[in-house]
C-alpha cells in the first residue's frame, strides 16, 4: 500500500508516503526509525497484519514545520529518512 | 455469527449489525444486514454515544450484546469505543465496505463531516494506496454545512440550488473562516445564491479531488460518506475528477461501518 500522510493548505502540498509492501520486507531493520531526527516514524501492525512504518499522528498536521530542519532554503543535503530507506520506500511530495 | 460496525465519525455514530448466512455449497460467505442502521450525534461524550447507538441497533435486531461475535469499530474516534473487540482504519473499511456494494470499485472517494480521502483498492476489498487531508476540514462537509448556514439555506436546498447554475465562480480561500467571509462578500455583490453554492461545492470538489489525484484515479469510482446526499457536491466532484460516472451506494454514510462489520466477519470466522 502507498500511505500518503500530510495536507494540503494554503501555502503548499505536504505529504510523506510510505509504500509500505516494502516495509514488509525491509532489508535495512527499519533504519527509518532512528535516521529522522525528530524520530517522527513509529513501526506498527496494519489492518492486514502486515509490520510497517507510519508516520505518528502528532506529525501529520505540522510536516512542513517538523520536516523543515531537514530542508534548508540553501545546501539542501539528502533526506536521512529517505537516505536511510535504501529500498526507497519514503517519499516527500515537497 | 454475527457481528458488527461502528464508524465512530467526528459528528455521528454509524452502526451496522451483520449476520452471515453461510451457504451450503456456496464459495463464499453471503452477507445479510441484520438490524436497522443508525446514526447518533457523536457528541462530547462519545463512549457514551457510541454504547447508546450500539444498544439501540441491538434493540432493533432483537439481539443482546452476547449474540454479537465481534465489535469491530472504525473512523476518527474508533479508539473511543471501549467495547469494541478490535479497530480498524478508516481506508481499510471504508474500501471494504464500498467493493461489497461495487467489486468493480477501483477508486473510492470518502467524504465524511471533517475529513475527505481517496483509496485505491484492488477489487478485493483491499486498500492499496490512500491519501487524505489530516490538517483541514475545508474539503469536507462541516465547510460545506457552515456555508450553507452562512447563506441561511439547507444543506438540501444548498446542494439542489447549485444545480441551477452555470457560472464558475473561484473561491481561493483555503480556510472554512476565509471562505465565509468570501461568501458574505458574494453576498454583498448581489451574486445568485445558487452561484455561490455552485463556486462552495466546486472549491470542496477541487479540493477533495486534488487529494484523490496523489492516488490517481481508475474507474469504476465510488463516492462513500454523507456527502453523497449532497447533489449540487456529486456533480461538482465528477466535473473536477473529469469522470463519467461516480456509483453512489445506497447507504452511504453506512459504508465504512459495514466495511468495519465484514472485516470482522471475515478475520474472526
Amino acid at each position: 500500500m502507498i500511505a500518503n500522510y500530510g495536507y494540503k493548505d494554503g501555502s503548499g502540498e505536504y505529504y510523506i508516503s510510505i509504500d509500505t509492501d516494502q516495509c514488509i520486507t525491509c532489508p535495512v531493520g527499519r533504519a527509518c526509525l532512528g535516521a529522522c531526527p525528530k524520530g517522527m516514524f513509529e513501526s506498527m501492525v496494519d489492518d492486514y497484519d502486515d509490520e510497517v512504518v507510519h508516520v505518528k499522528e502528532q506529525f501529520r498536521r505540522s510536516l512542513a514545520y517538523d520536516c523543515a530542519e531537514c530542508k534548508p532554503s540553501t545546501g539542501r543535503g539528502p533526506l536521512p529518512c529517505a537516505s536511510a530507506c535504501t529500498p526507497g520506500a519514503i517519499g516527500h511530495s515537497w | 455469527m454475527i457481528t458488527a460496525g461502528i464508524d465512530m465519525g467526528s459528528r455521528t455514530v454509524k452502526v451496522v449489525l451483520l449476520e452471515d448466512a453461510k451457504v451450503e455449497g456456496a464459495p463464499a460467505l453471503q452477507f445479510v444486514v441484520k438490524g436497522k442502521h443508525l446514526m447518533f450525534p457523536g457528541d462530547l461524550d462519545a463512549d457514551a454515544a457510541a454504547d447508546q447507538a450500539f444498544e439501540e441497533a441491538l434493540a432493533s435486531a432483537g439481539l443482546d450484546r452476547g449474540a454479537v461475535g465481534a465489535v469491530y469499530a472504525t473512523g476518527a474516534g474508533r479508539k473511543m469505543v471501549k467495547f469494541a473487540t478490535d479497530s480498524v482504519t478508516e481506508m481499510s473499511a471504508g474500501a471494504k465496505g464500498a467493493s461489497f456494494f461495487y467489486p468493480s470499485a477501483r477508486t473510492i472517494v470518502d467524504v465524511g463531516a471533517e475529513e475527505g480521502r481517496g483509496i485505491k483498492t484492488d477489487g478485493s476489498g483491499k486498500a492499496t494506496d490512500f491519501a487524505g487531508n489530516e490538517k483541514c476540514a475545508a474539503g469536507a462537509g462541516s465547510f460545506a454545512e457552515a456555508m450553507s448556514r452562512a447563506l441561511q439555506m439547507s444543506l438540501k436546498e444548498f446542494g439542489e440550488s447549485s444545480l441551477r447554475s452555470d457560472r464558475s465562480i473561484p473561491m481561493n480561500a483555503q480556510c472554512t473562516v476565509f471562505a465565509e467571509s468570501e461568501v458574505v462578500s458574494l453576498i454583498h455583490s448581489s451574486t445568485p445564491k445558487e452561484d455561490i453554492a455552485k463556486a462552495v461545492l466546486d472549491a470542496v470538489a477541487s479540493r477533495v479531488c486534488a487529494m484523490v489525484r496523489r492516488v490517481g484515479i481508475d474507474n469504476d469510482v465510488v463516492l462513500i460518506g454523507g456527502m453523497v446526499h449532497n447533489t449540487g457536491f456529486v456533480k461538482s466532484l465528477q466535473t473536477a475528477m473529469g469522470v463519467d460516472e461516480i456509483k453512489l451506494p445506497d447507504m452511504p454514510e453506512y459504508v465504512s461501518a459495514l466495511g468495519c462489520a465484514l472485516l470482522a466477519a471475515t478475520q474472526r470466522a
